[in-house]
């Protein structure tokens, strides 16, 4: 379907590092993300999550080693194109001007769109689906300034599905969320891998997520790879208070689950 | 949204052939259309005074407008204009130091005066972003504050050179800094327009990739914007279009800030509606208020920076009550 090898990953980070500017916190990583997949990143506060997703992004340019798409270096691809392939979901969004969410989700369909034209009706009607499978389609006609922090990452959600992308790249989505809409942002991920093969990258803080519904866990520790597997094997408590840097962490599986903490 | 967009240039194109006339009819002396033919008393009047002036507002003020949206959907910015982010000043700075060397050559058509304030209004407009971003972030507080300051500190210059200057050349000096529209022929119109056509043009045609970016930044990035070239480029348009309406009209206050927000108030938030709507609703605003500032006082002239800023400063602070949330900024 794409002219890649098939043995090549869908994308990868080959040995890359960075450094912001002032040298403050640096990354080494490698890492493949296949299609069809989900992949959940975790790791304590400031451990480089961020800066990888960023970096897989193409908002970070690689100081050393490089970041390839069908391996094709991200630098390479025309940027319209590149934005067919991969969408980005941030931490948060601050839109100052009332933009209605229906026109925000919309304008996720600019690579797609003509240069200079306005979006048509199947534009518009895959935005509309885009708003139902995130749960927001009940906003489609609400101002995103007046949406809740939650709302606002559903209808940015929204958006980064209307861009029909192959690879998705979340930092921390469910953060604002509550415990319905995760359990619906989680379902709904799954499905569009299942059905559409989306891969997805998703920084999340909440372990609770990881167990049953991601393919993989990547953990990150001081910008290095720490571990990397199938979730049955990273939710172990010894590997978790590694990662944490807390002997205290603890583990118990209930059914298919596996449940974290933190003793007292 | 394209019925939306041809909905809302109808409307706005008839709004501006109203004012059209009402810039024409208006003004101390009465002219007889009928008689423009015949009687040459009126038709030096129509043609060398009241067409240019007419002219003259529709061109600065389809200007200060729409560099005002782009500016606004750049940094995110509500209250961004050509006046708030220092670059009239600086525009105004450099048109002065040109008058007062005696800078009155042309090359290629240009004056110099054009080419010194877009200089200026370029300088400024450098400076006031290199202060106010940080990495990938525009501080909102920083941009508005240093903008403001190199505002301040331009007009205490251009009033130096002032001092300074011969009174001649100080008399024009004075024009930059409060903002009028008196211009003899359409001849000085057209050098304007040579310049600021293809810029509006080139405005108009990034008005997607600004509308992403003032949902947001990041995610305009991997929607496929260059935001630092979008960046780049759309500073030096709105430095040209600047520099050149400065040098002729000065700073007229409040055209940017306030015709984008109510091109928004009538059809909604899309920079590709808002751009040329605010070059449509900046060119009829400019020509009432000029029609206001020329007939408020019998026999007497107001500077239509002062016609501006009466209206534009309580339209302005009602818009920030209206809109909580632009407080927060």
């Amino acid at each position: 379907m794409n002219g890649a090898h098939p043995l090549t990953p869908l994308m990868e980070a080959r040995q890359v590092e960075f450094a912001y500017p002032g040298g403050a916190r640096a990354i080494r990583v490698s890492l493949a993300v296949e299609a069809a997949t989900m992949t959940a990143i975790i790791g304590s506060n400031g451990s480089g999550k961020s800066t990888l997703i960023r970096l897989l992004a193409g908002l970070l340019r690689p100081t050393q080693g490089s970041i390839l798409l069908e391996g094709k270096p991200l630098d390479d691809w025309q940027p319209r194109l590149r934005a067919r392939e991969i969408a980005y979901m941030p931490q948060a969004t601050a839109t100052v001007f009332p933009f209605r969410a229906l026109d925000v989700v919309l304008s996720g369909r600019t690579p797609h769109a003509p240069r200079f034209g306005f979006e048509n009706d199947r534009d518009r009607a895959i935005a509309l689906e885009s708003l139902a499978a995130a749960g927001a389609a009940h906003l489609a006609e609400r101002c995103v300034t007046g949406l809740s922090g939650g709302e606002k990452q559903m209808v940015i959600l929204a958006r980064a599905l209307a861009q029909e992308p192959r690879v998705l790249l979340l930092d921390e989505p469910a953060a604002a969320l509550d415990l319905k809409h995760r359990a619906e942002l989680m379902r709904t991920l799954a499905r569009l891998r299942d059905d559409r093969g989306l891969s997805v990258v998703m920084i999340t803080h909440d372990l609770q997520l990881t167990g049953s519904l991601f393919d993989r866990i990547v953990a990150l520790r001081c910008g290095e790879l720490a571990a990397e597997g199938p979730p049955q094997e990273i939710l172990q408590a010894e590997l978790l208070a590694a990662i944490y840097d807390d002997p205290k962490v603890r583990t118990t599986r209930v059914g298919d689950q596996t449940v974290v903490w933190v003793d007292k | 949204m394209k019925a939306k967009l041809i909905r809302a240039m109808a409307i706005l194109t008839l709004i501006l052939l109203v004012s059209v006339a009402v810039g024409l009819i208006a003004g101390s002396q009465k002219i007889d259309f009928s008689r423009l033919s015949s009687d040459p008393f009126s038709r030096t009047l129509f043609f060398r005074l009241r067409l240019p002036r007419v002219l003259m507002g529709l061109t600065i003020g389809a200007s200060l407008a729409v560099t005002g949206a782009s500016l606004q959907a750049l940094f995110r910015n509500p209250l961004a204009d050509p006046y708030t982010l220092g670059i009239s000043g600086g525009g105004a700075l450099g048109a002065s130091v040109a008058i007062t060397l005696g800078w009155s050559a042309r090359i290629l058509g240009i004056p110099w005066v054009f080419v010194a304030s877009f200089l200026g209004a370029m300088a400024a407009a450098a400076l006031v972003r290199a202060i106010s971003r940080t990495g990938a972030v525009v501080l909102p507080g920083a941009l508005l504050l240093s903008g403001v300051v190199v505002n301040l500190v331009s007009a205490a210059a251009v009033l130096t050179i002032q001092y300074v200057a011969d009174p001649n050349s100080a008399l024009q000096i004075l024009r930059w800094l409060v903002g009028s529209l008196d211009v003899i022929g359409v001849a000085a119109v057209g050098r304007m327009l040579i310049l600021l056509v293809p810029a509006w043009l080139a405005l108009l045609a990034l008005s997607r990739q600004l509308n992403l970016l003032a949902i947001d930044e990041d995610t305009a990035a991997t929607l496929g914007v260059n935001v630092r070239r979008c960046e780049t480029t759309v500073h030096t348009l709105c430095s040209l279009i600047v520099g050149v309406t400065v040098a002729m009209g000065g700073s007229i206050g409040f055209v940017g800030l306030i015709v984008p927000h109510a091109v928004r108030l009538m059809f909604g938030e899309d920079l590709r509606i808002v751009l040329p709507g605010s070059l449509l609703l900046g060119a009829a605003f400019l020509v009432l208020a000029d029609a206001l500032a020329r007939t408020a006082i019998p026999s007497s002239e107001l500077p239509v920076g002062a016609i501006t800023g009466l209206l534009g400063g309580p339209a302005f602070l009602w818009l920030l009550r209206r809109r909580r949330q632009y407080a927060a900024m």
